[in-house]
């Protein structure tokens, strides 16, 4: 995972408090009423000037956007089916990517680090503390070793039979459990030496 | 799977959070009591296992690819209470960093993909295995793929309760579509499980839970005693094993089907209304509860869609049964008979 680093106001900001507004805000956005309204202005305008203020990139914030949409609109299609649903079909479009924007100025302004000291203050278990820890510093190094293998795969087996793929990407990934495995023992060791607990 | 914001309202968000939270609180109790200090960063390792594992693409037909979600192979590799935490943390990653699933709806994510999915896989994937009778690892592959399948396809249908008591949609359109769907995504997880579980057996039986060691098991330096210890004395492995979770988990998933499917799968037209009438609520929140199905009425052929995908569903079991079966028998290691051959690798080593 990549953070750039901003100096907006909002960069500055106390990680517990953007991580508590955003959830206010989600809240309060998804529980508005299923009609659009000019009560959807409200949430649009404080998204719209956070957004501003966070200075994120049109573009950053587009491709984000819109891989979204394919599972907004697949879950939205279905309340076409209800008469009663039906009007609320733009409002849930709208309702979700005002969602979906509030978690993306959450994420461009707040290193995951801070989110996570943050989610410390908020009495998170430490149990899943170190959980997510964990997995934010080992996500990297594992995809890359993933990707190693899969390179190793492809430069060693010609076969376009997809029977043969998946059994060698099964292969691939029982091997990557193993070595994950392996390397949670290395790293409880290192852990140990660097005097944890 | 994810259920983007927006799309809940507040009655089934809580209600799915409420639900969410117990299992969490209960995995954590049971982790807390039975996880020993150094087998503490196999919980994020394996959350970033799963991320890494769904980051490899799996060929489907005409150029499309899927790839892994995880949560019954992760109960099977590491037991279901372990899986519940693992899961948990994956989804307020993908949350929180990748957008991919709401916040508000993180409750219900986590009901229907950490619990249902994981839990409810896991407990398809015990009962398969002790009652097929073939060989050890042979049964450990088929039990797995199947409950690869289910537990996605069981999520699909709690996810389509969750849309439904939402006044999203009507059941009679959510459940067809996202059942369906789900049988047919659901071969590819499974088989994914299954084949990724056989890697696993091949590469190092003893990590994996469900065959009795575990990864707890085999890790540490003593790793080996313990393994032969807990053989012996007959327990089966993971952090679960120990903790009689199965009550609380089944207990959860029973309550989370009840909640969110039972008031639509109701087979008679006024079922719900008597539903509402019983619990009391005919009155206050009648409206959003009660306005789906009388509107499917309207739209007689969808009405029909759900009794079709109860077909669907019954004869994509047997299929996923067949396949599962097929897959343990012709292609998993009788790793008995392999060890009097040769010692047999997969295919390639890197």
């Amino acid at each position: 995972m990549k953070y750039e680093t901003g100096c907006t106001a909002l960069h500055r900001a106390s990680p517990r408090v953007k991580l508590v507004a955003a959830l206010i805000l989600v809240t309060g956005t998804a529980l508005l009423p299923r009609r659009l309204g000019p009560v959807y202005f409200a949430p649009a305008a404080v998204l719209g000037g956070l957004w501003l203020a966070s200075r994120m990139p049109l573009r950053y914030t587009l491709r984000r956007l819109l891989p979204a949409q394919t599972f907004i609109l697949g879950i939205a299609l279905l309340s076409l089916f209800s008469p009663s649903a039906r009007p609320g079909f733009p409002a849930t479009v709208t309702k979700s990517n005002l969602c979906i924007l509030a978690l993306l100025v959450l994420g461009w302004t707040t290193p995951f680090p801070e989110l996570l000291q943050a989610l410390r203050r908020l009495r998170l278990p430490s149990v899943m503390l170190t959980t997510l820890a964990l997995m934010c510093r080992y996500l990297p190094v594992l995809a890359e070793e993933a990707r190693r293998m899969e390179r190793a795969r492809a430069s060693r087996t010609f076969s376009r039979k997809r029977r043969i793929a998946w059994q060698n990407l099964g292969a691939i990934l029982g091997r990557l459990f193993v070595r994950t495995a392996d390397r949670a023992e290395r790293i409880y060791l290192a852990m140990c030496a660097r005097g944890w607990r | 799977m994810h259920l983007p914001d927006g799309f809940l309202d507040a009655k089934t968000a809580l209600l799915s959070t409420g639900a969410a939270a117990a299992g969490v609180g209960l995995a954590l109790r049971q982790v807390r009591r039975t996880l020993e200090p150094r087998q503490m960063p196999m919980l994020g390792l394996a959350a970033a296992f799963v991320f890494a594992a769904q980051m490899l693409n799996f060929p489907v037909a005409g150029g499309t690819s899927g790839h892994l979600v995880g949560g019954v192979l992760t109960a099977i590799l590491l037991g279901p209470a372990a899986a519940v935490l693992v899961m948990t943390c994956v989804l307020m990653v993908q949350c929180l960093v990748f957008n991919d699933g709401g916040l508000l709806a993180l409750g219900a994510n986590v009901f229907n993909m950490a619990i249902v999915n994981a839990c409810g896989g896991y407990f398809v994937f015990r009962v398969l295995k002790g009652v097929m009778r073939m060989e050890k690892n042979r049964a450990t592959v088929f039990a797995a793929a199947f409950a690869g399948w289910f537990g996605t396809v069981l999520a699909s249908i709690t996810c389509a309760g969750q849309l439904a008591l939402s006044d999203q949609s009507p059941w009679s359109a959510a459940f067809p579509a996202m059942a369906l769907v789900h049988i047919v995504i659901g071969v590819g997880e499974g088989l994914a499980t299954g084949l990724i579980t056989m890697a696993a057996l091949r590469a190092r039986p003893e990590l994996v839970a469900g065959t009795g060691g575990g990864v707890w098991a085999g890790m540490g330096g003593m790793g080996g005693m313990g393994i032969m210890k807990q053989r012996l004395a007959g327990t089966g492995g993971g952090v679960c094993a120990h903790g009689g979770g199965f009550l609380g988990y089944g207990l959860l998933i029973a309550l989370g089907l009840v909640v969110f499917v039972a008031p639509f799968a109701c087979p008679w037209p006024d079922g719900l209304e008597a539903v509402a009438k019983s619990l009391g609520f005919a009155n206050q929140s009648a409206p959003p509860l009660i306005k789906g199905p009388v509107s499917e009425y309207r739209l007689p052929f969808i009405s029909s869609m759900a009794a079709a995908t109860a077909v669907a569903g019954v004869i994509g079991a047997l299929l996923a049964f067949v396949g599962a079966y097929g897959l343990a028998r012709f292609l998993a290691p009788d790793l008995e008979a392999a060890k009097k051959d040769a010692p047999r690798g997969s295919n390639f080593e890197v």
